[in-house]
């Protein structure tokens, strides 16, 4: 009956919008579109949760963020602790506050769902997150006595980053390793700026330095050392490589000049800057008409940077339809806003090209959406005859990535599935080679953020007990 | 860390220089074929250059680098003591190595450099190398005496006939196929140097049958495999330069896709040198004198 009354108000209280840039404004700039809860928002969003005493929200978190307990702190004011509570379990709550499809995972199971809508905890841990780098107080928790036990942790990307925070609370000496010139994988190459500012990253990465974590960057896994080398320095290793090798249609022109991996693209935008040329050195097409292919996240995040970089059309190129879009809502609808246009049932044949090889234009094939197929999702059809061109000047490929071969193809002894992924225990991400451990999109294929960092969770632990045992 | 420790200019006109790099782990890995990704700064791009040599016990790497472009020129600047941002190697896969009995490489211009690391290896694996250096003038040519000490026959030719053979590497190449058809001792070509020359090597060895190793320069960007910048196709399929090559069978190689893909960044390659040359102007008239 009180739980009843609760419910009650809180669906009162609607949940709180977040504010934003104006989307017409916003598509020229690379600054974050979401500005954020105030103070005020925050604690009135927070007073809508119902501290449910067996909250459903935790279990749809891959890291399990104690949920309740953080939001009952924002709710009191107390927005410091809030942050360390988050800190408990996350090491990264202000990027995941931003870049977890929460609609799908912990707020999908809130119990306000039921009879209105759920309260908005990504919103309140970016909050939280925020309020607490803002305020420069960034408390360190206690560090376990050192055990003398050494770990190499491989790729500085999500899952890598919380292996290494994980392990080094409990006292063991991590190092990580990370190929590129900057540490936080898809976070820093991938994620742009406007959706994940990449000074919120480099406090992430400077905390877990801050805890004691040694980060070596440009050192190339598989080529300057390898796993088996390293095993001869560390007592046991990590492998979160990510899912670094992009994926082609594989049809005709994909080589013109003008076509780009969503990696190359993002990474040339992201990592290198290149929206900044000529202040930056790296350079980028930027495209007058632009077509994205594919439907999930990185789709997204492609036709949004051209039209930041100044494209006057940018294309989604999708064969379902929009229901089908592996994409978060959220995305989707702020690249509507911003003018993205989206040619859906639609599927790439050809590309075509000038004598001097560069792209003018795809070939498209209509389809139409037949039986399921094993994904669950109705299987598109193409419909014969029924071809039409676009005019382009780029195009960004973006329908997905393998397992990077760098670490695999060097590692003799370690099991790969017939994909290349890594062969990893799921409940313990232990590999087939002993102290060995992986994780994240090696292990997976192409997954979210979050999972990875469910992943590293989850290895963590093991290799907290194949230390201790060792 | 990746310190300068020794700069040397080859020539001036383009400027070609040589540098040795403090990089003690990239010293004692990097074999024959395999190249590095340097940056310069913080708002620098990446930029692979194959290794010319190595120096394990003194833990240094020696690059040799032509001024093409911003980066490069930058680079040239640089001094003994100064520091990169960043060295990162080595990369790409090592020339495959095995007894050839003789092979023929074939460097032009700044291409001498990564097939002297390429010859040094051949030597230590036990073959024969026949050398051909080739340069447009005298002044472009270096290494000659290096290249000399580790061949067992070496031609160099210029193209306007200032030193050694008046002439291009092919004109010294087909002879020496052509002789070969007796001997049948050479079972390997390797060709580097500019894409034109490489194809044209290629196109000399191939009614000889001779298997025809090519490395290829591609732009490139992470260059482990992430980004497919650096993509050819060879045999009709699509290979990545960074991670599957960067030498690959010239005889399947698309060298004209190559070269288109090489042209991508044309126009803002003469941005950023016209910025860099000039100071931060809008390039439309010269007439603020570098103050927009």
């Amino acid at each position: 009956m009180a739980e009843e009354k609760k419910v009650n108000k809180a669906k009162k209280l609607p949940r709180h919008p977040m504010p934003e840039q104006d989307a017409k404004v916003r598509a020229h700039n690379f600054e974050e579109v979401p500005f954020g809860y105030s103070n005020e928002t925050a604690m009135l969003e927070a007073s809508r949760c119902l501290r449910c005493k067996k909250p459903k929200c935790i279990e749809g978190c891959p890291v399990n963020v104690k949920i309740p307990e953080f939001i009952g702190l924002i709710a009191d004011g107390d927005f410091l602790k809030a942050a360390h509570k988050l800190k408990e379990t996350n090491a990264l709550p202000a990027v995941c506050g931003r870049v977890c499809p929460q609609e799908s995972q912990c707020e999908a199971l809130c119990v306000l769902t039921k009879k209105g809508e759920s309260v908005a905890i990504g919103r309140l841990e970016r909050f939280a997150a925020d309020y607490e780098r803002a305020q420069g107080k960034i408390e360190l928790p206690e560090v376990k006595p050192a055990t003398g036990k050494k770990v190499a942790v491989i790729g500085g990307g999500p899952a890598g980053l919380t292996v290494a925070g994980d392990l080094i609370k409990l006292g063991h000496q991590v190092t990580i390793f990370e190929a590129l010139h900057k540490t936080g994988g898809v976070l820093v190459y991938g994620i742009p700026e406007f959706r994940l500012p990449k000074a919120i990253v480099q406090a992430e990465v400077d905390y877990l330095k801050a805890l004691g974590v040694e980060v070596v960057e440009s050192y190339v896994v598989g080529q300057i050392e390898t796993v088996d080398e390293l095993l001869e320095r560390f007592d046991a290793c990590f492998i979160g490589t990510g899912a670094g090798l992009p994926v082609f249609m594989n049809i005709e022109g994909e080589n013109l000049n003008g076509v780009y991996s969503a990696n190359e693209y993002l990474t040339r935008s992201n990592l290198m800057k290149a929206y900044l040329f000529p202040e930056y050195d790296t350079p980028i097409v930027k495209g007058g008409r632009v077509a994205t292919f594919g439907g999930g996240n990185v789709a997204m995040d492609s036709s949004r940077t051209a039209l930041r970089l100044g494209a006057e059309k940018s294309y989604i190129i999708y064969r379902r339809s929009m229901d089908e879009m592996p994409a978060r809502d959220e995305e989707i609808h702020h690249a509507g806003e911003e003018g993205v246009e989206f040619l859906l049932l639609a599927n790439p044949e050809r590309l075509i090209g000038d004598e001097k090889g560069w792209l003018t234009g795809v070939e498209c094939i209509k389809m139409e959406l037949g039986e399921p197929d094993e994904s669950g999702r109705r299987r598109p059809v193409a419909i014969e005859g029924s071809e039409f061109v676009v005019e382009v000047d780029t195009v960004v490929v973006a329908i997905g990535n393998g397992p990077n071969p760098l670490v695999p193809s060097t590692t003799p002894d370690l099991k790969t599935n017939r994909w290349g992924n890594i062969d990893a225990d799921p409940e313990t991400g232990a590999t087939n080679m002993p102290g060995v451990y992986a994780g994240g999109d090696i292990v997976t294929g192409a997954a979210t953020v979050i999972q990875a960092m469910g992943a590293g969770k989850i290895a963590a632990v093991a290799m907290h007990e194949y230390l201790s045992e060792k | 860390m990746n310190r300068i420790v020794a700069k040397e200019e080859f020539s001036q006109n383009p400027s070609v220089k040589m540098m040795q790099i403090e990089a003690p782990r990239i010293a004692r890995k990097a074999k024959g074929g395999q190249f590095i990704v340097f940056r310069l700064n913080e708002t620098g791009e990446r930029v692979p250059l194959t290794v010319a040599d190595t120096d394990p016990e003194k833990g240094l790497v020696t690059i040799i680098f032509q001024e093409v472009g911003k980066s490069t020129m930058a680079l040239g600047k640089l001094e003994v003591g100064d520091c990169l941002a960043d060295f990162i190697g080595p990369l790409g896969q090592p020339t495959h190595m095995g007894d050839f009995g003789t092979v023929l490489c074939v460097a032009g211009g700044i291409g001498i450099a990564p097939t002297h690391n390429i010859v040094k290896a051949l030597k230590a694996n036990g073959n024969k190398v026949i050398s051909i250096l080739g340069a447009r003038t005298k002044d472009l040519l270096f290494w000659e005496d290096k290249m000399r000490d580790l061949s067992d026959e070496l031609y160099v030719c210029t193209d306007d006939g200032s030193y050694g053979i008046h002439g291009l590497v092919t004109k010294v190449e087909q002879e020496l196929l052509e002789k070969n058809r007796e001997t049948g001792e050479i079972g390997l070509v390797i060709g580097i140097g500019p894409p034109i020359m490489m194809k044209f090597v290629c196109k000399t060895s191939e009614p000889f049958g001779i298997e025809t190793l090519v490395s290829l320069p591609t732009i490139m960007v992470d260059a482990t495999g992430m980004c497919g910048a650096c993509r050819v196709t060879v045999g009709g399929e699509t290979k990545f330069v960074c991670v599957d090559g960067p030498e690959f069978d010239g005889h399947k190689v698309d060298f004209d896709e190559m070269l288109k893909r090489q042209g991508i960044y044309l126009e803002q390659e003469k941005v950023a040198v016209e910025r860099y040359q000039h100071g931060d102007t809008c390039g439309c008239c010269d007439e603020c004198g570098g103050d927009k």
